[in-house]
């Protein structure tokens, strides 16, 4: 049996960045997604909505582990061989899209009424009104929520695991074959995650605090 | 496409489907059970009890929401019985799913608590409400009606959650469904088959939970 050194930590420390690259990845995918979805849901097509809320529903319904097996097996249907990073990045950006979507929805519909007609009523366009009416006025009511979703998301990474993904967790899991020392192995690997959390969700609760003692 | 699908195999093993999703309400009921009891102990010592146990709340609560439910699943069935403590898969699925939602629900049941305003009590005292009239239509009432939303969602991602125990072999549906892709190799299948369930789980509560807010919950005008 391995010892547990300093070369076996290394190789745990090193897997972070895979963690890292993940999450950053699935959450720019997420972003495009989820503007998609957060316009589509707040559109004037009913059809369009419908599939938004939908889509949104199948992804809050199921667990993220079997969007992640579909992501790796529904690919192989159309012939397509996808390796477990894709899979892993595919999964989680769709899961992104629709949990995003939805946070960015509720910042959409917080912007007033009026704010929505006055800009009719200067005769903007869509994309006029969204990127200078709404989107100034719905931004900083969605940016704490979206940071507490990337919390949500690097954890998420841990399941790219189970598909076969050597990030954090599955690095952790190799050594610990090899060393036998879970306690320390896993450990290290919760204070990893923690450290990179922590931060994110502490900015998250103060932004939060922050706009609601600006709206009273 | 060329890909022929083939259902037969997944849908000859639905009394093996049908016992995995039994066993995962029951896991997820369970945790959730006992959860709350943690949930409404953390919550009273975080709103009144000694400094330090605060302290250690708040620790509890932060180590939970910021490492992944994988790790901490792993930290009890291969770190616990280091330190003497074996657990059967099913014992420390249930732990792990017990201290992930307690960590979860300590914060909902305290937004519970800080929601029932003095005021109002003394008000009911003043109208001439009994003591029980006093804890059912000023104290616990307004109290579920504020934990309730966080409280129902929060079941649906422990059920969601529940998938994960499949990693340490509780014998619950995703773990079902491996057992059955291993055997047939039709993967496709197995997992939309069981993503399909999950589904219909989370539907099913979804329209359950409203009904029941709408039936009772509402704030009534009279």
């Amino acid at each position: 049996m391995r010892a547990f050194g300093p070369n076996e930590i290394l190789y745990i420390l090193l897997a972070v960045r895979w963690t890292l690259l993940l999450s950053l990845a699935a959450f720019a995918g997420g972003a495009v997604g989820g503007l998609l979805v957060a316009l589509a849901r707040t559109g004037k097509f009913r059809w369009l909505r419908l599939a938004a809320n939908g889509y949104i529903k199948v992804f809050q319904g199921t667990p993220l582990l079997m969007q992640l097996f579909l992501a790796f097996f529904v690919p192989g249907l159309f012939g397509w061989s996808v390796d477990p990073w894709a899979a892993a990045m595919l999964g989680l950006s769709l899961h992104a899209s629709a949990f995003l979507g939805e946070i960015w929805r509720g910042a959409i519909e917080s912007v007033p009424v009026g704010q929505w007609e006055g800009a009719d009523a200067l005769g903007l366009r869509y994309g006029a009104k969204m990127a200078l009416i709404v989107a100034p006025q719905a931004v900083p009511i969605a940016i704490p929520p979206t940071i507490g979703f990337l919390v949500q998301l690097v954890k998420g990474t841990s399941l790219a695991s189970i598909i076969g993904f050597v990030e954090l967790t599955r690095a952790a899991q190799i050594i610990n074959n090899a060393t036998f020392q879970p306690f320390k192995i896993f450990g290290l690997v919760a204070l990893v995650y923690f450290l990179i959390c922590w931060p994110l969700s502490a900015y998250s609760r103060r932004m939060e605090r922050k706009l609601l003692e600006a709206s009273r | 496409m060329s890909y022929e699908f083939d259902f037969a195999d997944v849908f000859a093993a639905w009394p093996e489907l049908l016992q995995g999703l039994i066993n995962s309400l029951i896991l997820s009921a369970l945790a959730m059970a006992i959860g709350m009891v943690v949930a409404v102990a953390g919550a009273l010592g975080k709103t009144s009890g000694p400094p330090a146990l605060r302290a250690a709340i708040d620790g509890y609560i932060e180590l939970i929401r910021n490492t992944p439910f994988l790790v901490q699943i792993f930290l009890i069935f291969f770190g616990l019985p280091t330190a003497g403590i074996r657990l059967s898969s099913n014992a420390a699925a249930l732990l792990a799913l017990v201290v992930n939602v307690g960590a979860y629900g300590i914060e909902i049941v305290r937004a519970g608590i800080e929601s029932i305003q003095t005021g109002q009590i003394e008000a009911a005292r003043a109208l001439g409400f009994r003591p029980l009239q006093v804890f059912r239509h000023i104290i616990l009432k307004p109290a579920i009606q504020a934990i309730y939303p966080s409280l129902t969602s929060q079941f649906i991602l422990l059920m969601l959650n529940t998938s994960v125990c499949s990693t340490i072999a509780a014998n619950e549906l995703t773990a079902v469904a491996g057992d059955i892709q291993s055997r047939t190799f039709r993967s496709f299948e197995v997992y939309f088959v069981v993503t399909c369930m999950y589904l219909g789980m989370s539907v099913f509560f979804w329209t359950v939970f409203a009904t029941i807010d709408r039936a009772f919950l509402r704030i009534p005008n009279r």
